[in-house]
């Protein structure tokens, strides 16, 4: 059951997308956000689709996991999908008491749900092809220049490392502890929501105690070997842009100037 | 008759993926009940799995565990009883503990059976004393205790519900070696005792030896063997070709044997080798003396 959840794992494989770097691939996911929310027609975000789908088939990652990655925002998607619905403009098509359903609406609906659909490929090819390490390493890199104003990036950085390291750690002893207190028969799949919020707590508290514990013991092991922030440290492996990557970037910079102008001849076409 | 027995029972991991594995392969065994089972296997051999699906945690790919004859899994929404039944004690148990006091604790089990507040509280105290629980450290958070005697509080926590079958999974792992002969001294004591069922799953051939009337071997999710003690530890080179070994005292006296001295190759306890190894030392040195 929890083991489903996908979102945010790093899924090793050879391929392009695996070697691009991390800064170029965090700024091309917001690239692609910003995209994604520009597209205001299905023309657009199909352009935009079919560049995400080639990215995806690209990163050799099994479509299965992608798929499995939308399973825990299904229900946000049909949620905002669904109060789109009524919030059409024109002629009803069903009408009941002041809700109607337009074909404006139907239109909206449909296009939020491909919208949000695509923000998790997107945000799944990043996290999928990109080790954690990778990921915190650019993060700092990239706001390096907020330090001036000191911010103190490089620790924001590190904790995202771990932060991202333990997700799979405790989704596992969650999973062991659930497994533990199902053996002396808690409930945990019946009854109402209070009983359900009451059964979480044999789980939460155990769970918040190892989670402090291997906070203390991560921090002894840290100390232990000298970390003390992120003054005057070095890095073994520096970022480098590749050949790969400008080529990506010139791609993407036309694919750019391509949608802008789409959207700007396309009106005066159609009309 | 049999308290536990499964039939064609099979459990594949990650069906449709990459990460497709058969853990647990076509099981078919009989557990008698009142035994003291011992399981042992290789790390990755299926015994975790397989122990999982005996108390009903994890439902079966295919095939069935009947218990006392029911299937287990004929009713889904009656499941919790079967974990009941078949009490079940993880590795590293500590980690469940969650109450304000160890006494509570223990309670959790016995109060999701349904016992009122009474009954609940002197099942938790019976377990407590069965596991050698100072009486003083009952009103203690779980979380002020020593490793040894969380795992303890832990361990009365599954003993409270009183089960038919309990199921320990590596108890002893991670105690010193005076905690770890304690607390197999105190199990075996409650078998005794209580006269359930016991399975213990342990890496310990020594302790394996010690306790267990029968034992049961895993090998790559198939029950490889599942014979008397002795009968399996004398199977050392095959058990050698699974990654597991036999106890000290039985590979010594399987030398001595190859050797042509008269002794049990069966031999598990350090006292049943030295009242065969006694005479036979003693008509040596009366040869000794006469030579």
């Amino acid at each position: 059951m929890l083991s489903d959840i996908t979102l945010g794992q790093y899924f090793p494989a050879k391929s392009f997308i695996h070697r691009m770097d991390p800064r170029l691939k965090i700024c091309l996911t917001v690239y692609f956000i910003v995209l994604v929310f520009s597209s205001k027609n299905f023309l657009n975000i199909g352009l935009v689709y079919a560049v995400i789908l080639g990215a995806m088939a690209a990163s050799k990652v099994p479509a299965k996991i992608y798929i499995k990655s939308l399973k825990p925002i299904l229900f946000i998607v049909a949620f905002t999908s669904i109060l789109n619905l009524f919030y059409g403009t024109g002629e009803p098509l069903v009408q009941f008491w002041v809700l109607k359903i337009t074909l404006n609406g139907i239109l909206n609906a449909l296009l939020i749900a491909v919208r949000i659909i695509a923000l998790i490929f997107v945000s799944s090819v990043l996290t999928f092809t990109t080790s954690p390490t990778q990921l915190t390493d650019a993060l700092e890199r990239l706001l390096k220049p907020l330090a001036k104003i000191r911010v103190p990036v490089h620790e924001f950085a590190m904790m995202m490392t771990i932060a991202l390291r333990f997700v799979p750690t405790l989704l596992e002893e969650t999973d062991k502890i659930m497994s533990a207190q199902k053996a002396r028969g808690a409930d945990m799949e019946s009854g109402g929501i209070v009983q359900r919020i009451k059964a979480l707590i044999p789980v939460l508290i155990p769970l918040f105690v190892s989670a402090f514990r291997r906070a203390f013991d991560l921090a002894t092991a840290m100390e232990s070997r000298c970390y003390t922030g992120g003054y005057g440290r070095t890095k073994m492996k520096t970022l480098k842009i590749s050949k790969a990557d400008v080529i990506t970037m010139i791609f993407c910079a036309v694919f750019l100037a391509g949608f802008i102008a789409l959207n700007i001849v396309l009106p005066k076409v159609v009309r | 008759m049999a308290i536990i027995e499964t039939k064609d029972l099979s459990f594949v991991y990650g069906v449709g993926t990459p990460f497709e594995m058969k853990a647990v392969n076509n099981v078919n065994i009989k557990i008698e009940e009142g035994e003291f089972l011992g399981i042992i296997g290789h790390t990755g051999s299926g015994k975790s799995t397989l122990i999982q699906m005996l108390n009903g945690l994890i439902r079966p790919s295919s095939g069935q565990v009947l218990l006392s004859g029911e299937d287990i899994w004929k009713n889904p929404k009656e499941i919790r009883k079967v974990r009941f039944k078949v009490g079940m004690v993880f590795q590293y148990p500590e980690y469940q503990l969650f109450e304000e006091t160890v006494i509570k604790d223990v309670c959790f089990g016995p109060k999701n059976m349904g016992l009122s507040d009474a009954e609940a509280l002197e099942k938790a105290k019976e377990a407590l004393r069965f596991t050698g629980l100072k009486e003083s450290l009952w009103e203690k958070s779980p979380f002020e205790l020593s490793g040894g005697e969380k795992r303890r509080a832990a361990i009365a926590g599954v003993i409270a519900m009183d089960p038919d079958v309990l199921i320990l999974d590596e108890p002893a792992a991670g105690l010193d070696p005076m905690g770890r002969d304690d607390l197999l001294e105190q199990i075996l004591r409650y078998h005794k005792v209580r006269k359930n069922t016991i399975l213990l799953v342990s890496h310990s051939m020594e302790d394996i030896g010690k306790v267990a009337d029968r034992v049961l071997v895993m090998n790559k999710g198939n029950a490889t063997y599942l014979e008397n003690t002795k009968d399996v530890f004398a199977k050392g080179k095959e058990l050698r070709e699974m990654g597991l070994k036999i106890p000290q005292i039985t590979h010594i006296m399987q030398k001595l044997k190859l050797m042509g001295l008269d002794v049990d190759e069966g031999t598990l306890k350090v006292e049943d080798a030295l009242t065969q190894l006694i005479p036979i030392l003693k008509t040596y040195s009366k040869k000794g003396g006469t030579d």
